[in-house]
């Protein structure tokens, strides 16, 4: 994904920008923008959705923007369970999504792979 | 120590008590989670993104907070929990990276404290309103004034209020095709709710030459202004690609036939908004007679001694009513510590006058009963725990449930990571209109929802390494660096 070639926003000012953290999210590495919040980098390079949800496997992804509804949550750096619109990309962050699960048999689990602990 | 006050949240409320009660001599502490002061409302784009100028007047107060011997910014920091002590109330911080279980952990004693915590927007329930490209107005707001980019190519704007203006203007600025703003109240209704209240019309004046800007702009644009509409459903696979809207009778409830169906890949919701209450019912202070804002005095005082209040979270009244009672409260907390303070008549005369508008203000854009009819079986009302409008009937009716903590364990409403901030008012106002049809039974408070001992989400390893003593400094950190900086 390349967010300066993004064609949602103004192109962000991609010079100027020499401390731009280089990232990876899914395993393929992106140049963010210093400043921009995992959402904001998500959102930039089109993506809606990024996990699903543990009961109907329902795709989430941004709600209400500033950390209050929990909808937009993402693992950074092996850490589940961060909330994309609140966390600052920083430098060498490993962000992984969970696109949405195939649909399961009728009656079967439909983890989101963003939740432990919870029955 | 005796002198230290805490201000929480760094929004024109939380800066402009900062300001005040540093100059009248206390030590300020001002915490928020954000990495730069200004809240939701002065939010900033950061350094690499700064295309768009703040006003004058905000870079003025950012300077002064920065440059003032007795205020320290505590930067993304949360307050996850508030505890009584005796003679005042303890405040457990976390600073550092959201959600990170690598933060730095602080305990505060302050002598007095002002709460100014702001609102989120509130969204209505519609079928479909789960699906990703549906977000808040205030969602749409902090991605495009905070970070540049617009939510969708093609977005709807829908709800009540005149936050939608600004909303939409920043949508514009970062280059969305916005089709629509939908006001769900139609213009007989509003000029009543301000008619009503000629003083505060005339207080809000100033106010009339920015709607006429915003209105001005909407038609540059080409942008239809629908009072009296609304968005009933959201369609889609996996994520919106269309709408239906709808033409609404005074109560919101659909016209029959004036259904539409609407191309989009983005809508934005907001339906007025929703104090954060944790923190000040976690320090016991009365709510008001509606059960969703904090009763202050004159003086922003809430029914606990030493807790103040400003912003949004006493009512939702605007940036220029919040920093007048933020500057009453910063004065109110450093009097409570004994400190000699002139009276803030200026403030105190502009929070006067704010409230009358934000009173005309409710009573121009309420919340009508007809949603509750927008709503099907299948519809979400907790999007945490997906539980459906269906099943919270079927909790309501069949198990009897008698209270908020009752619906919550039967139905699973609220339960889940957000704790009810997104559905609590919702599903406490369809669950009383249930129990009013089926009758006899109390109503329930929507201030049941904001008790939340944990105020902030944290990590079970944090809790492990939780100070328990605040140092000399009032000051408690897990940080060996914190000392110097305290």
């Amino acid at each position: 994904m390349t967010p300066e070639a993004d064609h949602r926003g103004r192109p962000g000012p991609s010079t100027g920008d020499a401390g731009a953290p280089q990232v990876t999210v899914d395993g393929v590495a992106v140049t963010a923008r210093t400043g921009q919040t995992v959402a904001g980098l998500l959102v930039s390079a089109g993506r809606t959705s990024w996990r699903s949800t543990r009961g109907g496997g329902r795709p989430r992804g941004l709600f209400c923007g500033i950390g209050v509804c929990f909808d937009c949550l993402v693992e950074v750096n092996g850490v589940p369970d961060v909330r994309a619109c609140q966390r600052l990309v920083a430098d060498g962050d490993d962000i992984r999504t969970a696109p949405r699960p195939r649909p399961a048999a009728p009656g079967g689990p439909a983890g989101d792979g963003t939740r432990t602990g919870e029955a | 120590m005796a002198r230290l006050i805490a201000v929480v949240g760094a929004g024109p409320a939380g800066m402009a008590a900062a300001l005040a009660a540093a100059d009248a001599g206390a030590e300020v502490v001002l915490v928020d989670a954000a990495p730069r002061v200004g809240g939701q409302y002065h939010r900033q784009p950061p350094p690499g993104l700064a295309d768009q100028h703040a006003g004058p007047g905000f870079a003025r107060l950012e300077a002064e907070l920065a440059g003032h011997p007795r205020v320290r910014h505590l930067a993304e920091t949360v307050v996850w929990a508030l505890e009584p002590r005796p003679g005042g109330h303890r405040l457990h911080l976390r600073t550092g990276p959201a959600d990170s279980p690598h933060r730095t952990a602080r305990v505060l004693d302050p002598a007095a404290l002002v709460l100014a915590t702001g609102a989120h927007d509130r969204a209505l329930p519609f079928p479909g309103w789960d699906l990703p490209g549906v977000v808040t107005a205030g969602a749409a707001q902090a991605l495009a004034k905070g970070q540049r980019v617009a939510v969708g190519r093609r977005v709807l704007l829908a709800g009540t209020g005149p936050f939608l203006f600004p909303v939409a203007q920043s949508l514009i600025e970062v280059g969305a095709h916005l089709v629509g703003v939908l006001e769900a109240n139609r213009v007989g209704a509003t000029a009543a709710g301000w008619l009503a209240r000629p003083a505060a019309l005339l207080a809000g004046r100033a106010k009339l030459p920015e709607l006429a800007g915003y209105l001005g702009l909407l038609a540059r644009h080409r942008i239809a202004y629908r009072t009296g509409h609304a968005v009933l459903a959201a369609h889609g696979t996996d994520r919106v690609e269309a709408v239906t809207t709808a033409r609404l009778t005074r109560d919101w409830r659909v016209v029959p036939g004036s259904a539409r169906r609407i191309a989009v890949d983005a809508v934005c919701v907001g339906f007025g908004f929703t104090p954060q209450l944790e923190l000040a019912v976690a320090a016991g202070c009365d709510l008001d007679a509606t059960g969703t804002c904090v009763r202050v005095d004159i003086a922003q005082a809430t029914s606990t001694p030493g807790v103040f209040a400003a912003g949004e979270l006493t009512g939702v009244g605007g940036a220029d009513l919040a920093a007048a009672e933020g500057r009453v409260a910063g004065a109110s907390a450093a009097r409570h510590l004994g400190l000699a303070v002139p009276v803030p008549r200026a403030a105190l005369r502009q929070v006067r006058a704010g409230r009358g508008f934000a009173a005309a203000l409710a009573g121009a854009y309420p919340v009508r009963p007809g949603w509750r009819s927008w709503l099907t079986e299948d519809t979400l009302v907790c999007r945490c725990e997906e539980v459906s409008y269906g099943a919270l009937c079927q909790a309501v009716r069949q198990r009897a449930a008698l209270g908020g903590r009752v619906l919550r364990l039967t139905s699973r409403v609220g339960l889940g990571p957000c704790q009810g901030r997104i559905c609590g008012r919702n599903a406490a106002e369809l669950a009383e209109a249930l129990l009013c049809r089926a009758d006899q039974r109390p109503p329930l408070t929507p201030a049941a929802s904001a008790r939340r001992p944990i105020a902030a989400p944290i990590r079970l390893g944090e809790l492990a390494t939780t100070p328990t003593e605040p140092s000399e400094h009032g000051f408690a950190s897990t940080d060996p660096t914190d000392r110097s900086e305290a």
